[in-house]
């Protein structure tokens, strides 16, 4: 590859990690990282220098004045219980959350036209996130990268939890890499395996970072992320036998020509005795992430010898027995309660697994305005005791115009289970507000929980140029402690629905009973009583006018 | 008279007392038909909570009672029950004056009653007769089961209707003053009551022998009068508002609510289904349509019975609560509760029967329909339309009904009550 003279240091990195977890289902999660060195937060000039760093990303970028970007596609729920923390959380559906620059004048114009340009790069439905779905988040959501930008006008965040993942959003997604899908980790992510999974989730993260420990020098920071859980019962066939091929069909024959670094890591720390993995390798790396200590083995693709012989390297797993989990310590669930189509109660629950520490957190929740929020009926108990907030920031909904906000931190006592109650009642919408299929209800998106949760390790503070990606995704402020952030169910609440094939005969009947009041009325109002003469049949009538001719006198 | 009133009183309390600490209580006031989205109780804590958040409650779409309401509240908030037991009282001060006001009006027949033709006296009412009307009426609306629920409910609506209670009881006691403020404060709580500028400034001009003449200097002088106190009060209260939150986020909040409809809720009155059917190109085209189909009768009406305006007041009402835009029940129980002031109107009444039937038969049908269509999940919502329908039609048939059962008695005052054709017989007496 041609190196420019100067100052053309992008750089792009990608790496595997597979992790077996304790149920049988393996969890993969792909990095690819692409560092984009240029001069952006100072000056808005016209750049034209695409290397690595992708063009319709870049110029969304610079149209918009985008500070942070952060979009995931996610198909399936993470079963925290199951599988343990994710590296990167995502919600079931679309989520899309913008930090936008302190110059911009009309945030939501600029919102409303990059929805509507990363529904076009992605392929997907974003073009559905409008005012009625976007929420201003005043905590939850605080910049992952550089800068300390504390004024929440220029965030805002929107998901859509109907929205299905499929083949047409991984093809451009996976055109935004530097290899395409020819070369390196990318060649693994066929869609038939992909998504024959009981987890999938794509994300894309832009945020300015520093290039080095004084951070003499930023640049743009793309990281593309696509965790899949595979089951051990659809995909594998129900033997705990694991292999590249079996998961993706594919092996690995040769690492990106543009990476820098192209690595797999294998999570060996379970049960090493009855862990069998093969090709051995001699490399081992030991990493603190979500507040364990965990040990990997590492392939590096950027070594000849990783392939072997036959060239191509195809890991093979097997692990016998149950290995133990790391008890997830933050956990959350939600559901709603109730019954009939009036009113009903959406509960989340919050559990608290570590064993004395007590910490904070912070819940987020944005619910639709048609189900209007009553908040004088939040209670939020723990323990069977009542548990007061200490922060509660509440935006109510205007109807068709904004979504609830509920913001709340709440302190959860350690080993218990909090839960959050709220009831609410059903709104009937315009005919022409209704989805196509009413009766399969509407979405409300996931509640965020977000918690700086105590660590049983001291995590790494520290800034190293060669640690592993996926343990520096969310910047560790303090050795005690590591960000988590966990995503609850979606919730599917049906509303009463008027019936759809009656708009003319309702718009003639209502008519007919306000026009049944006013002709009575006029009746009354405009006519007089008179003596009822009867007027003659018409025989008679006829004779009278002959008699008339005639002179002589009428009948009666 | 004074023990049959307090009999009546402790009875009405005693139900409503058992009710309020019944389990029904919290069931009624989730009905539709007794509360809507403008005076349920639910919504007036969700208000007050809002502001203890130090959110403005007019932010969002939950809240839409006036500034005066939350201040009535904040401090009275624990003692809800005993201000709405307390507000349907105000009603029975209106039933004390309907006695004297007929007094009123027999005096003045007696003064003519040589006028007329000797056969009409037994139309004319004894003394005896209305010597109960005001325990009838007190009898009507407090024991009337829409008031009872309405009360139960914590319906501010019981407190929009004692100050229109109030309002026809300071008409008729002829403080012109006292009048228009509460007219004014009435109009305020929900924008309808300004129709009955018209009837009560009718009865003050009738009551000082002013004649209702354009040219006339005094007709003039006195409705400028009239009109300028309640502008002026109307004004000094909105004025008010602004003071308690700062902001003119009210008036969209009530009166842009009350006028637009954006909340489609079902209740018992005609504008939510239509809108929710609407073709979204005519939505402001029929709400024009149907708020004007409210306002508009006051001229033609107040024309027709200018010379009898306590019942214009009384059409006005029952117009009001057909055709407003959130309805409940507690409307309907204020315009019922005149009806035995018109009981001698009975043998002129054409089709009572059938509207008792139909207005029974429909507030029985409303809980289960609505029960089907919610909960059972059998039936849906045309049910519940189709009675609301029937519901309005009874109405409108039952005023309609006291409306010509009145103009018959004016005609039959002024022409016979046994009326004969030109050549002797029995005549029948139509419109024409």
């Amino acid at each position: 590859c041609s190196h420019h003279p100067g100052k053309a240091r992008d750089q792009f990195q990608e790496e595997l990690v597979i992790r077996p977890l304790h149920s049988g289902d393996i969890y993969a999660s792909f990095q690819f990282r692409t560092l984009w060195d240029t001069d952006f937060l100072q000056e808005r000039q016209k750049v034209s220098h695409y290397r690595l760093f992708p063009k319709s990303l870049g110029q969304v970028l610079s149209k918009f004045s985008v500070r942070e970007l952060h979009i995931s596609f996610t198909q399936g729920f993470w079963r925290t219980m199951q599988w343990g923390q994710p590296f990167i959380p995502s919600p079931p559906g679309a989520e899309l959350w913008v930090w936008f620059h302190d110059t911009v004048s009309d945030v939501d114009g600029n919102w409303k036209e990059l929805t509507n340009v990363l529904s076009g790069i992605f392929c997907a439905s974003l073009n559905f996130i409008d005012l009625t779905n976007t929420v201003q988040p005043s905590a939850s959501f605080k910049p992952l990268g550089l800068g300390n930008a504390t004024d929440h006008r220029f965030l805002r965040y929107a998901t859509l939890p109907r929205e299905i993942v499929c083949t047409e959003n991984l093809t451009p997604w996976k055109k935004l890499l530097p290899c395409g899908s020819k070369a390196g980790l990318s060649v693994l992510l066929k869609s038939e395996k992909l998504f024959h999974s009981s987890f999938h989730s794509q994300a894309v993260h832009i945020r300015p970072v520093c290039q080095d420990e004084q951070c003499t020098s930023k640049a743009w920071e793309l990281r593309q992320t696509l965790n899949v859980v595979f089951d051990l019962y659809t995909s594998g066939q129900g033997k705990k036998e694991w292999s590249l091929f079996k998961m993706f069909s594919r092996t690995l024959t040769e690492a990106c020509p543009l990476a820098t670094s192209s690595k797999v890591y294998v999570d060996i720390t379970d049960n090493p005795e009855l862990f069998e993995l093969s090709p051995a390798t001699p490399l081992l790396s030991q990493a603190v992430v979500l507040g364990d200590r965990r040990t990997y083995s590492v392939f590096d693709l950027t070594r000849a010898e990783t392939f072997g012989q036959l060239r191509s390297l195809n890991l093979l797993l097997r692990w016998k027995g149950d290995s133990g989990m790391l008890r997830p310590l933050l956990h959350a669930e939600r559901y709603v309660a109730g019954f009939g189509l009036q009113t009903g109660e959406i509960h989340t629950v919050i559990y608290n697994n570590h064993p004395y520490r007590a910490f904070p957190v912070l819940l987020m929740d944005s619910v639709p305005w048609y189900l209007q929020l009553y908040i004088h009926t939040l209670t939020v108990t723990s323990k069977s005791r009542d548990n007061k907030p200490s922060y509660i920031h509440y935006q109510p909904a205007k109807d068709r115009h904004r979504p609830h906000l509920l913001e709340m931190l709440i302190q959860l006592p350690p080993h218990s289970m909090t839960e959050v109650t709220v009831q609410f009642e059903r709104a009937l919408l315009k005919w022409t507000e209704y989805t196509p299929d009413p009766n399969h209800g509407f979405y409300v998106g996931s509640s965020v929980v977000s918690a700086l949760v105590p660590s049983m390790v001291a995590m790494n503070t520290n800034f190293t140029q060669d640690q592993p990606l996926f343990s520096s995704f969310v910047p560790v402020k303090e050795e005690s402690s590591y960000f988590v952030r966990v995503y609850t169910e979606p919730l599917l609440v049906n509303l009463p629905t008027p019936d759809f094939s009656m708009p003319y005969n309702v718009i003639c009947l209502t008519c007919t009973v306000v026009a049944v009041g006013y002709g009575s009325f006029y009746n009354l109002l405009t006519r007089t009583f008179q003596v009822d003469e009867p007027s003659l049949p018409l025989a008679k009538r006829l004779a009278n006018l002959i008699r008339r001719i005639r002179g002589v006198p009428l009948l009666a | 008279m004074a023990a049959p009133l307090t009999l009546l009183l402790i009875v009405a309390v005693t139900i409503r007392a058992v009710l309020f600490r019944s389990s029904l209580a919290e069931l009624i006031s989730e009905r539709v038909e007794v509360v809507s989205p403008l005076n349920a109780w639910k919504r007036v804590v969700e208000g007050l909570a809002l502001l203890d958040l130090g959110v403005s409650p007019y932010s969002g779409d939950v809240f839409h009672e006036t500034p005066l309401m939350i201040y009535l509240f904040h401090f009275t908030v624990d003692y809800a029950e005993i201000v709405f037991m307390v507000s349907p009282y105000f009603v029975d001060c209106l039933s004390c004056f309907l006695a004297p006001l007929d007094r009123f009006r027999k005096q003045k027949y007696a003064l003519e009653s040589d006028r007329y033709p000797a056969d009409c006296l037994e139309l004319l009412r004894s003394p005896k007769e209305m010597f109960y009307i005001p325990l009838k009426v007190a009898m009507f609306y407090l024991l009337n089961p829409f008031t009872i629920l309405s009360c139960v409910a914590k319906s501010t609506c019981g407190l929009n209707n004692a100050i229109i209670a109030l309002f026809i009881f300071c008409t008729l006691k002829g403080s012109a003053l006292l009048s228009g403020i509460l007219l004014a404060l009435a109009t305020y709580q929900s924008i309808y009551p300004l129709t009955l500028f018209a009837p009560a400034l009718l009865f003050f001009l009738q009551r000082l022998y002013i004649p209702v003449n354009l040219r006339r200097s005094s007709f003039w002088f006195f409705t400028l009068q009239y009109a300028f106190i309640y502008v002026g009060s109307l004004v000094v209260i909105t004025g008010l508002s602004f003071f308690l939150l700062g902001s003119w986020d009210f008036i969209p909040s009530v009166y842009g609510f009350i006028f637009s409809v954006p909340d489609l809720t079902p209740n018992i009155g005609l504008f939510w289904y239509f809108f929710a059917e609407m073709f979204e190109h005519f939505r402001l085209f029929f709400i024009c349509v149907f708020q004007i189909n409210v306002f508009f009768y006051t001229i033609p009406l107040s024309i027709k019975l200018k010379e009898h305006p306590v019942f214009l007041i009384f059409m006005q009402i029952a117009i009001i609560s057909i055709f407003k835009s959130y309805p409940t029940v507690g409307d309907v129980a204020l315009y019922m509760a005149f009806l035995p002031a018109w009981s001698h109107l009975y043998r002129f009444l054409r089709n009572i029967f059938l509207v008792s039937c139909v207005l029974l038969a429909c507030s029985a049908l409303f809980p289960v329909l609505w029960h089907l269509w919610i909960y059972a999940g059998s039936a849906n919502s045309n049910f519940y339309y189709a009675i609301t329908l029937l519901f309005n039609f009874g109405q409108i048939l039952l005023v309609s009904d006291y409306f010509y059962a009145y103009l018959r008695r004016e005609h039959h005052l002024i022409h016979g009550l046994y009326l004969k054709k030109k050549d002797g017989t029995e005549a029948t007496l139509v419109l024409k």
